[in-house]
């Protein structure tokens, strides 16, 4: 194998709590692996040493919730040959989107003693919703195994193992005994898109939908299914209305119960 | 077939409180017993060391998208029907590496997976996931391919059967032709007697194993009306099974109907999960992953279940083939049903009604038949009427 110069991997933040950032580090066993295979360029939450760009692939974690946000991602852009956004904020808009179904300067006045001073736009978006990207790993936080997956497949020129199909086939792989049909939960798996090996229902709990729609996702069926079984519009709209509130499929079907 | 003659002679009693010397018997000969247990809710098919791991006096009720358990009035080992899961998973597994590629110095070098051996005694298998068994068989070893792995994790499964006495509430397998009696590819079959002041099990056995093994059991010859008593709560279990499919002509029906709207109306109801395959005991598809290691010199291949409800199912060069939920449930169904009797000479379905329990919506595929029948419009009896008036 010819040895070639290691790539340099950067790592960016958004709107956004960290924890796709974390779970980078949260890598352990790979972490150094990860650490040989790449050189790690930009690293806000593991170091403060910054090496100039351009960069060949940098994993962009969070939302653009601001107008300087909105400029930054695109300097970044110019700067990386390959662009990943992680997680639900940098592929959906994340939790903090849900403000963009309200009227955020209602919530400045209330909130801030100077909200001449908050500059924040009246969405929160994806990344993908301003610069082009390469690939959108989905997760709150992302799952570090796809994370690596994906890594690993940049880095050996392969297609990344990430299913589109829903949180069900993990979970029927798994064993796991169905969270809706044997327990009566409520649970999002049916229509989210796999990753997190059914992390939720492994633990008994329904799924909260943390990796987005999955392809073709019936959320109307899964819906009307809940709300013949007496499930209120309140309760339908915060059902979908959660992490992946504002990706596209999850918005559609909370907005046709307001 | 057996006559009950044959059966008359060869029938034994086992009592329940000797059940236990079946498993002595079965460890002894080195068997890893795999029966159904209580767990999470459920019952479901896992590694049992005596028969306290069994779900005694457990039932579960289940209809179209529902499963409860619930208390029996008796002390039943296998007062339940259908299991969370098929035997599916222990003889073609969710998920196993194929072959590894290494790469040391200068060629990668091919290491094929050498699948292992497993001497697995199936307790408490029922006539309909037997029958799903010699489907697989069908489909993995009796083709022009035989899936080795498949062959050797199948070749030592000791099968003890057990005859259903109670229709589930999903059951259509009397629809079907493979139970609730189980009539061929058993090594001992039981059915279990539940009486007042008694509980035993009527015994026989079905190869020269189970011949030896039930030799070893503490038991008696049974008796005509043992005989006849066992097969009276089987006929019962028949005639009592709520749901049913008209298999008349299914092939032609279902190819004929190809248009047929209630694939449109099942659409939007269908979630495209692929639960009803992932706990079909006869859906076997698969997929391919690859997996390499960071520096590119170690590669997996991986094969794992799959459903034809997926997008990448039907992925060819440029996009999927079956892009819509009507699509890819009429290709499932369409296959199961009709397609699969030319693929392998039977149908796919066994009736254990494990699709319609599971589908978190609750869509029933007797239902879906049963509409798609009543709707046909070429249907040759309905163009005669036409054609005689």
């Amino acid at each position: 194998m010819k040895t070639k110069a290691k790539p340099k991997l950067a790592v960016w933040k958004f709107s956004s709590c960290d924890g796709c950032q974390l779970s980078i580090l949260d890598c352990e066993d790979e972490l150094l692996a990860v650490a040989g295979a790449v050189h790690i360029a930009n690293f806000p939450e593991a170091s403060r040493a910054v090496v100039k760009g351009p960069y060949d692939i940098s994993l962009v974690e969070g939302s653009i919730t601001t107008p300087h946000d909105a400029e930054r991602i695109h300097s970044i852009r110019r700067q990386s040959k390959l662009l990943i956004s992680i997680g639900a904020c940098a592929t959906a808009g994340g939790i903090q989107a849900l403000k963009n179904f309200s009227n955020v300067k209602e919530f400045v006045s209330i909130v801030y003693a100077t909200p001449e001073y908050i500059h924040t736009l009246s969405k929160s978006t994806p990344i993908s919703d301003h610069v082009k990207i390469d690939f959108e790993l989905r997760g709150c936080p992302v799952d570090k195994y796809q994370l690596v997956e994906v890594l690993n497949a940049f880095l050996n020129g392969r297609k990344p193992n990430t299913p589109h199909y829903s949180v069900c086939i993990e979970c029927k792989r798994r064993g796991i005994v169905c969270r809706m049909v044997g327990h009566e939960q409520i649970c999002l798996g049916p229509v989210t898109q796999a990753g997190c090996n059914a992390l939720c229902p492994s633990y008994d709990r329904g799924c909260f939908g943390c990796f987005g729609p999955k392809e073709t996702p019936n959320t109307s069926s899964l819906a009307e299914f809940w709300s013949k079984k007496g499930m209120g519009k309140r309760d339908l709209i915060r059902t979908f209305r959660g992490i992946n509130a504002y990706a596209k499929e999850f918005r559609l079907e909370s907005e046709s119960h307001e | 077939m057996k006559t009950s003659e044959q059966s008359l002679s060869n029938a034994v009693t086992i009592e329940r409180k000797n059940f236990d010397a079946l498993f002595a018997s079965l460890i002894k000969r080195e068997y890893q017993i795999v029966g159904p247990t209580q767990r999470d809710g459920a019952i479901i098919y896992d590694i049992v060391k005596s028969s306290n791991d069994l779900p005694e006096g457990w039932a579960e009720e289940q209809n179209a998208g529902t499963m409860r358990l619930k208390r029996r009035n008796d002390k039943a080992l296998f007062g339940f029907n259908s299991t969370v899961q098929s035997w599916k998973k222990f003889i073609h597994p969710p998920s196993q590496r194929l072959w590894q590629t290494k790469q040391s110095s200068g060629k990668p070098a091919i290491i094929p997976e050498k699948s292992k051996k497993q001497k697995l005694a199936f307790l408490g298998v029922r006539a309909c996931d037997l029958a799903a068994m010699g489907i697989l068989d069908k489909v993995f070893t009796d083709s022009p391919f035989t899936d080795t792995g498949y062959r050797i994790r199948r070749s030592d499964i000791l099968v003890i059967g057990v005859n259903c006495t109670q229709a589930g509430g999903t059951c259509f397998c009397a629809s079907m032709n493979t139970g609730p009696a189980i009539s061929s590819g058993y090594d001992i079959v039981m059915t279990e007697i539940v009486e007042k002041s008694r509980h035993y099990f009527v015994v026989e056995k079905g190869s020269k194993v189970g011949e030896e093994i039930i030799k070893e059991l503490p038991s008696a010859e049974a008796n005509v009306y043992e005989i006849e008593g066992a097969e009276e709560l089987v006929n019962k279990t028949s005639s009592a099974m709520g749901r049913k499919i008209d298999t008349t002509n299914i092939k032609e029906l279902l190819s004929r109907n190809s248009e047929n709207q209630r694939w449109q109306q099942n659409a939007q109801r269908c979630l495209t999960c692929g639960n009803c395959t992932m706990v079909c005991p006869t859906c076997f598809c698969t997929t391919i992953e690859d997996v390499t290691d960071l520096t590119g010199r170690e590669a997996n291949r991986m094969r794992k279940w799959d459903s034809c409800f997926t997008m990448d199912f039907s992925y060819i060069h440029g996009g999927s083939i079956r892009p819509s939920v009507y699509s890819r449930y009429r290709q499932w169904l369409t296959h199961k049903f009709a397609a699969w009797h030319d693929q392998f000479g039977t149908s796919g379905c066994v009736g254990c009604g494990r699709c319609i329990t599971w589908c978190p919506v609750g869509i029933d595929v007797t239902e879906e038949i049963t509409a798609i029948r009543m709707s046909d419009k070429n249907n040759p009896s309905i163009t005669l009427s036409k054609e005689n008036k």
